[in-house]
């Protein structure tokens, strides 16, 4: 099948408004005769609920939570990107377009990034009504704050918990749908199949996690809004219960899997700790607003500062090296995600790590401190050159900022952030790889939807920060809603989707079959176990920089893991009981189809772009080299095992930006 | 360390359940709690045994979804960190540690540690929203100020992570400090005026149709709660429900 990017003509700045007013409408009658069906509630599956459900549609929502609300949006931190210029800054639509089309290194989808850009300023709009509280400056108007790539103020924030009350915002607006019965809510439930009839996606699977049983949901939509698969790692910044299940049994069932080696590896992380270590904890860019990076400029102080005879505030100035601030002087501790993810490690590889595994890089907060403790000093009239006194009033400044993500710091690490730099270390965090879909967020199954990270198309092969939270709620609220109605127009008179037919029993025994697999092997080997193996395998030669060896490797050793995997797991229990190992089994034996797709993706890619870094492919600077000929998105078709999947391209064309080599310096 | 643990284990909501006593060695002091309770259960998997049972999720203190009852107290031992946030460096070696669910009579037990808390969202469902379509059609976000002390109030409610510590902790299993702090989030803010007097009759009447006890005002779940509500809020919602009534 070729790929249409079904991207409407006419100029980019009108493309978005022209489309709405061509496409179909539903009229409200009609909508009450529909059913959609949302997996996950997140940002954008939360959203895109609760917009659907306010049009007149019934919605049935699922999570695997226990409720709606602890979707893991809700751990984003920093802030949302909207471009308001409220700062007076010079910000604009365009510009943000520009940032995150570079920010992205040239991998994204013009027309998309576009109408994210438009849609960007009526999602604060919308949350501010909501009751979301945004931080305010004493004026009572709305704070900004910066984030990485960019020469503008333009992050809304609400502390470090920005996700969190833009989630709450969304579990709101669903919660008044689920009062007034348009939304029936499935927690604890995970989808295990979509359902094709005559072509269409008419339902899913579903198992009720509680009591262990399968069922069946119909509808004349299927929205995924399911997240990333950053858990292919085993340690990442995800959520425990992240998975690519419902997005790899849709690819299973025929929709398209776009650029799956795209993953970003995010720079601020709390180091591994040990072989324990279940998950890493991010630690927000907006840190880079105020702190500077470091390590020491000579290997005697690294030696040193490891064994603990010296400790990092007694360094000298002159005896640091401030890497970013040296190597990207114009954007310094600002640079995107995957420039400063490099940089870290490169340093690291190079023997300057500053923690016992040589893998951590300082974060400090000291010249923050006393410059905000002089400005306060100063207005209240205080003595400027009292230290104490300065660095009290600084790190009141500083925790009114990042409290919460100090306190996070501290508690983990059992050290005081105000008092000594943080240690950070990149760690997986975010995949802009995701299921392929059209203008419309249409998958290559017709009615088969994907919003939010689940989806591929915003963020080209790096994304930038404070982008995620304004693509999941740009897609729920104000993108979906509309392109689905112009599917859902044809079904008006299509009446209820029955479960009673040959498609969903296939599926459902599809299902069952999996399942009694697991429970019926009784291997050596715990679920865990072969997680840990395969994200050793996807961190060690799929991570911050990969090479053909390496690639053909990991292939070879993920495909045999997977053999090991359904031939040796053990999964305890029952079939029909809460039991979390069985639902575990399900998502780890998809992560090991994926991550060789995504090995797979990543060798083919010959160039490196964003958070895909091939070391043949890089400047004598050690900068990412792209390279024209892979000017596409990649977009596999599923063809049984994973080193069979055959290959599309959609061609990227870019008529309103000139590509340029990506420069921070 | 060397640890003894006691755990609740209740195969289903129909069992009776008892505690259980497991020995585990070589525990880190970097471990989180719940990493403690992962090599329990990689232990217990491959000796062929059942697993325990907890919910947990982001591990990083802020879905709501980890609800451990540890040696009695809520999230265990440490102040404002939930379970998943707490460390093994709170225990020492050759400790005893209690392990239990989040007991309440609106929090049903499902298996082992794991509870339901649907009731929580049933409470929202009556009246934690703010009732505008969400269109994009709105006014201006700056067209609405509000004063930065509003707004951080606003914010320090909002805080609440829907873990239920505050219902755990309670004598009565009063879920007032969690309602509260939805009801103060809209109350602070100038949009959440409109429906204040709805929201609080609505919200509080299916509180109290969930089966959580009343408030008497002894403080526990404010100590308890891992993101610092204070009972400020409940003293709000009780002026917001008491000129609610007499509006109403």
């Amino acid at each position: 099948m070729a790929l249409d990017s079904k991207i409407p003509q006419g100029p980019l700045a009108d493309k978005w408004t022209k489309h709405k007013n061509d496409i179909n409408l539903v009229n409200p009658a009609n909508k009450r005769l529909i059913d959609v069906i949302v997996v996950g509630t997140g940002l954008a599956g939360g959203s895109a609920a609760a917009t659907l459900a306010e049009l007149g549609y019934n919605v049935k929502a699922f999570c695997f939570q226990d409720s709606p609300r602890r979707a893991h949006s809700i751990a984003a931190q920093g802030g949302i990107n909207a471009a308001k210029n409220y700062q007076g800054d010079g910000d604009s639509t365009y510009r943000l377009f520009y940032d995150t089309v570079k920010g992205g290194d040239y991998r994204s989808r013009e027309a998309n990034v576009y109408r994210l850009a438009e849609v960007s300023a009526n999602i604060i709009d919308q949350c501010v009504a909501q009751g979301v509280p945004f931080a305010r400056d004493y004026g009572g108007l709305l704070d900004n704050r910066s984030f990485g790539g960019v020469l503008v103020s333009r992050t809304f924030y609400a502390k470090g918990q920005t996700g969190q009350q833009l989630l709450l915002g969304a579990y709101s607006a669903m919660n008044r749908q689920i009062g007034r019965g348009k939304i029936k809510m499935y927690n604890r439930h995970e989808m295990l199949d979509v359902v094709i009839v005559d072509g269409k996606a008419r339902g899913i699977i579903a198992r009720n996690l509680v009591t262990g049983e399968l069922e069946r949901h119909s509808a004349h939509a299927v929205v995924l809004g399911t997240g990333g698969y950053g858990n292919v790692f085993f340690l990442s910044t995800n959520a425990m219960g992240s998975n690519v299940t419902a997005a790899w049994r849709a690819h299973k069932r025929g929709a398209y899997f776009a650029n799956p080696c795209y993953t970003q590896i995010h720079p601020t992380c709390i180091p591994v700790s040990g072989d324990h270590q279940s998950k890493l904890t991010l630690m927000s860019e907006s840190l880079r607003n105020d702190g500077r990076i470091w390590v020491p400029k000579h290997k005697k102080d690294v030696e040193a500062i490891r064994s603990g005879k010296l400790k990092p505030t007694q360094l000298a100035e002159d005896d640091r090296d401030y890497y970013l601030e040296r190597r990207y002087p114009a954007f310094g501790n600002l640079v995107p995600r995957d420039v400063a993810s490099r940089a870290a490690k490169e340093r690291c590889d190079a023997g300057y790590g500053v923690n016992a595994t040589g893998e951590a890089v300082y974060l400090d907060f000291a010249a923050a401190i006393i410059r905000y403790g002089k400005e306060k000093a100063h207005v209240k009239g205080l003595n400027e050159n009292d230290d104490a006194l300065v660095k009290e009033l600084g790190k009141e400044v500083v925790k009114a900022k990042y409290g919460n993500l100090f306190q996070m710091y501290e508690k983990i690490v059992d050290e005081n952030p105000y008092e000594t730099p943080m240690m950070i270390f990149p760690a997986v965090h975010y995949t802009m790889g995701g299921i392929w879909v059209d203008y419309n967020l249409q998958t290559t199954i017709p009615g088969l939807y994907a919003i939010g990270e689940a989806n591929f198309s915003d963020h080209g092969s790096n994304r930038l920060g404070a982008s995620a939270l304004m693509q999941g709620l740009a897609d729920g609220y104000f993108v979906l809603p509309y392109t689905i109605g112009d599917y859902l127009s044809k079904d008006i008179r299509t009446g209820a989707i029955s479960t009673d037919s040959t498609e969903f029993e296939e599926a459902e025994k599809n299902a069952l079959e999996n399942i009694n697999h697991f429970i019926n092997n009784k291997g050596t080997k715990s679920v865990d176990s072969f997680h840990r193996r395969l994200g050793k395998i996807m961190w060690n030669k799929c991570g911050m920089s990969r090479n053909e060896k390496e690639l053909k490797e990991a292939i070879e050793e993920i495909s045999t893991l997977r053999k090991e995997f359904y031939k040796d797991v053990l999964v305890p229990g029952t079939a029909d009981e809460f039991n979390e190992q069985l639902a575990k089994a399900g998502r780890v034996a998809d992560f090991l189809e994926l991550g060789e797709l995504f090995a797979k993706d990543a060798l083919l890619r010959e160039e490196s772009a964003g958070g895909h870094f091939r070391e043949e492919h890089q400047t004598p600077e050690g900068e990412a080299k792209r390279r024209t000929e892979f000017q596409f998105v990649s977009a596999w078709e599923y063809k049984g095992e994973p080193k069979d999947a055959l290959l599309h391209k959609e061609p990227l064309v870019y008529e309103n930006i000139e590509v340029k080599e990506r420069s921070y310096k | 360390m060397n640890l003894t643990l006691k755990i609740w284990r209740q195969k289903n909501a129909n069992d009776k359940g008892k505690m259980v006593d497991y020995q585990i060695s070589d525990v880190s002091p970097d471990m989180s709690f719940l990493e403690m309770l992962d090599v329990l259960n990689n232990q217990l998997i491959e000796k062929g045994d059942s697993p325990v049972a907890f919910d947990h999720d982001c591990r990083e203190g802020i879905c709501g979804m980890c609800s451990l009852y540890i040696n009695g107290e809520a999230h265990g031992p440490d102040r404002r960190v939930t379970t998943c946030q707490l460390h093994m460096r709170m225990f020492k070696d050759g400790d005893t540690i209690h392990i239990e669910p989040f007991r309440a009579k609106a929090f049903p037990i499902i298996k082992d540690l794991v509870v339901d808390r649907s009731a929580f969202d049933r409470v929202q469902h009556a009246g934690g929203f703010i009732s505008v379509n969400t269109s994009g059609n709105t006014q201006d976000a700056n067209s609405i100020p509000i004063s930065k002390h509003a707004a951080d109030k606003a914010m320090d409610a909002a805080t609440c992570i829907g873990c239920g510590a505050c219902v755990a902790s309670c004598k009565n299993s009063s879920a007032m400090l969690f309602v509260s702090a939805k009801v103060s989030q809209y109350a602070l803010l100038p949009q959440g005026q409109v429906e204040a007097t709805d929201r609080v009759l609505n919200m509080v009447q299916q509180m109290d149709d969930e089966g959580f006890g009343n408030c008497t005002n002894t403080g526990a779940c404010e100590v308890e709660c891992p993101k610092g509500i204070s009972l400020e809020n409940i003293a709000r919602m009780n002026r917001e429900y008491l000129s609610a009534s007499f509006k109403g």
